[in-house]
């Protein structure tokens, strides 16, 4: 009986993430972006990266990928186990055959990842042909019905038109439809609305919605927009200064936050569904240097419930229950974090 | 009630700036090097509204739409074709260099990007020394260098600031030097362009009640253009929304969000996703299809037409005028 109910309820867990470092040397010393990072993504699961600029989301999506800048940044540790294997122990030429069938991902600015000199149909035949994934149809055959399935109106036409051509919410599209091209079974979506109005933001996440429902795809999106999460995500990872602060389901994250930093971000926002409130309620101070973090906890000295330990000791990340996780000495005394309308 | 708000009903409600039938049009050239005009982009295209003292209008649309144009037009600071701007009962659009030099003194902006505003050669005391110096509000070099110190402490930085450079600071401190600098000539209206867009979450609350602090403390006036609606609906007392350099509705604060009139406005409204998983669940969405057209070549009759989900036939041709549909609250939408 267990072992059934089990089967039916088990989701295998896709991608593992467990104490990754990525870390940069500068003249200033060393940058650690990725500062212990861990993490699940399950198959299907659309998942959210949460965090302001500089905390080091692109990093992580970068290591998951083996794509780090270099030779100034590194993995210098952790995992990466990708449907059972650790991506970390892979050679270049087998990790090559992952990224864009296994795992592909889509950047913030889609221009700076188009190649200006090709065709649209080009760019997407290119990565078809690189992983050789053609069965029955014609690579031209196939890039026609992609961007039919992203919905690019007049895509026959399209097919031959350079990226400058296209707005951003069309480019974006296209990468999109780039990304589907092998059918993946993880999609690192870095920003990708960021940069387009909410109007089409909207249509490039609802359709992003759509059709990894319709193929199974699990996302991972990476955003520092609370309201995007809110919409799309089932699971949200918050990180702060290089590392995964809390992890929660969206609903339970947004109504019973377990770390002071999620909270504080819950509290700074106005919201459209609530009445006004006279003054916003800001969390003070200012994200810490990557090369110069304080002692214990990196957000103590922005904190509003800070106790000794926190200067002390760094918090891991752990176990509150019911899959909810925080790096906070003070997790469970947290007053009831529900972001109230007063 | 906040002081802000106090000092917001207290003045009266008349216009301190009246734009009046703006129209910007900015020429197409063929090529890189022949100067043969193809076109025109409608950047800004018969727009009117007022600005009452003491109060923020917000000024929202999506990218494109014609906000900056708009603030720059009001400012002179990009020479209208069309139209009247109003100062204080002022045409600005008939002064000349000398008498406008000496109202700018009155009407100042704050940019969206911290990072390229600020001149990287010079020190945050001599950015915001600058203009004191130039309009010769203070001619003592000591007395100047005070001022300098007093307004870093009034924008919330130490005024030990002053020997640093711009790129030794973060983004919101520079936002700060960005305000403490329009502040530096007692300006009485501050255009506020996008001031928080590139700015972290966490520090954005920072910037938008400092703004508020300072207006009331010293009677300001704001335009405060933004595309983020929640931003917007916080610090405005009336708001303008724009769609392809047209007006499309204007409104105070709790009408134009708890009754939106103009499809455009409730699309735009419906898309913002509101940051908590079980209200979104709940929430209806109008996804508009299609994509913002190009102001050079815009659509005929009602420029939202062609997205519109409410559009007939007539729309396509004919061009809706604003229209007071309730008190106070002006729609451009003839199926309305
Ligand atoms: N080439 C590099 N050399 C040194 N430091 C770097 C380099 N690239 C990134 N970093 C640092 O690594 C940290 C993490 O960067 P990352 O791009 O992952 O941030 P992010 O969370 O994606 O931010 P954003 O929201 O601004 O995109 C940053 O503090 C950044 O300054
Ligand atoms: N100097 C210029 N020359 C030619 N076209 C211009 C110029 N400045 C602005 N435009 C065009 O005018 C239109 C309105 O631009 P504007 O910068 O006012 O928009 P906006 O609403 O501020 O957009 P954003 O939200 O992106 O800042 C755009 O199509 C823009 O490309
Ligand atoms: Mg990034
Ligand atoms: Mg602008």
């Amino acid at each position: 009986m267990l072992a059934r109910l089990c089967k039916i309820n088990f989701v295998a867990t896709l991608l593992e993430v467990r104490d990754l470092r990525t870390h940069f040397h500068t003249s200033q010393g060393i940058v650690r972006a990725v500062d212990g990072v861990s993490f699940d993504i399950k198959e299907g699961e659309t998942a959210a990266l949460v965090g302001e600029s500089g905390c080091g989301k692109t990093m992580t999506a970068l290591s998951v990928m083996r794509l780090v800048p270099k030779p100034q940044g590194s993995i210098v540790g952790g995992e990466i186990h990708f449907q059972g294997r650790d991506l970390l122990r892979l050679t270049e030429q087998e990790m090559r055959e992952i990224r864009g069938a296994e795992i592909a991902m889509i950047f913030q600015e889609p221009m700076t990842s188009l190649n200006p000199v090709l065709t649209i149909g080009r760019q997407i035949t290119e990565t078809l042909e690189a992983h050789e994934r053609l069965s029955r149809d014609t690579p031209e055959a196939r890039a026609l019905e992609l961007l039919r399935l992203v919905g690019i109106p007049d895509a026959n036409r399209r097919l031959s038109d350079y990226p400058h051509r296209l707005s951003g919410g069309m480019r974006q599209r296209i990468m999109i439809a780039i990304a589907l091209s092998c059918n993946p079974k993880l999609i690192l979506a870095d920003e990708p609305t960021t940069a387009l109005d909410v109007t089409i933001q909207a249509q490039i996440l609802e359709l992003m919605r759509e059709l990894s429902r319709k193929f199974g795809v699990a996302m991972m999106i990476i955003t520092h927009n609370l309201g995007v999460v809110a919409r799309y995500a089932d699971r949200v990872h918050v990180m702060y200064a290089g590392k995964v602060i809390e992890s929660a389901g969206a609903r339970d994250i947004y109504q019973n936050p377990r770390h002071p930093y999620t909270l504080g971000l819950l509290h700074s926002v106005p919201r459209l569904d609530q009445p006004r409130k006279a003054k916003l309620d800001p969390i003070e101070g200012q994200p810490p240097d990557l090369w110069n973090l304080p002692q214990g906890c990196s957000f103590s000295p922005r904190c509003k419930f800070v106790i000794e330990r926190c200067k002390r000791e760094v918090p891991p990340l752990r176990d509150i229950g019911a899959g909810h996780r925080s790096a906070c000495w003070v997790a469970e005394t947290l007053s009831q974090g529900k972001v109230s309308s007063s | 009630m906040s002081r802000t708000q106090n000092s917001k009903l207290k003045t009266q409600n008349s216009a301190i700036v009246e734009v009046r039938g703006l129209k910007k049009y900015f020429p197409v050239f063929s090529g890189l090097f022949t100067q043969r005009v193809v076109g025109w982009v409608k950047a800004v295209d018969d727009v009117s509204f007022s600005i009452r003292r003491g109060e923020t209008l917000g000024l929202v649309g999506e990218s494109g739409c014609g906000k900056t144009t708009t603030g720059r037009c009001i400012l002179q600071l990009e020479r209208v074709t069309e139209g009247e701007i109003l100062f204080e009962g002022q045409d600005l659009t008939r002064l000349g260099d000398a008498e406008l030099r000496l109202l700018r003194r009155h009407m100042q902006i704050v940019f969206q990007d911290p990072y390229s505003s600020l001149n990287p050669r010079m020190t945050i005391g001599q950015i915001i020394g600058e203009p004191i110096w130039v309009h010769r509000l203070l001619r003592d070099r000591g007395e100047c260098r005070d001022r300098v110190e007093e307004l870093l402490t009034l924008v919330g930085l130490n005024p030990l600031m002053a020997q640093r450079y711009p790129h030794e600071l973060s983004g919101g401190q520079r936002q700060r030097v960005g305000i403490a600098r329009a502040l530096a000539l007692e300006a009485r209206f501050v255009v506020c362009d996008e001031p928080v867009s590139a700015l972290d979450v966490s520090i954005q609350a920072q910037i938008i009640n400092l703004l508020e602090e300072l207006q009331g403390r010293f009677s300001l006036t704001y335009l405060f253009i933004a595309h983020d609606l929640s931003v917007v609906r916080h610090i405005s007392d009336r708001i303008v929304v724009m769609y392809l350099g047209r007006v499309a509705e204007i409104a105070d604060r709790v009408e134009l969000y708890e009754s939106p009139l103009h499809p455009y406005t409730q699309a735009l409204l419906s898309a913002v996703p509101v940051p908590d998983p079980a209200v979104e669940a709940q929430r209806e969405r109008v996804v508009l299809k299609g994509e913002v057209p190009s102001p050079m070549n815009p659509p005929s009759g009602c420029v939202f037409h062609p997205r519109c989900p409410i559009a007939v036939e007539e729309c396509g041709q004919i061009v809706p005028q604003l229209r007071e549909i309730r008190p106070d609250h002006w729609v451009a939408c003839s199926r309305v």
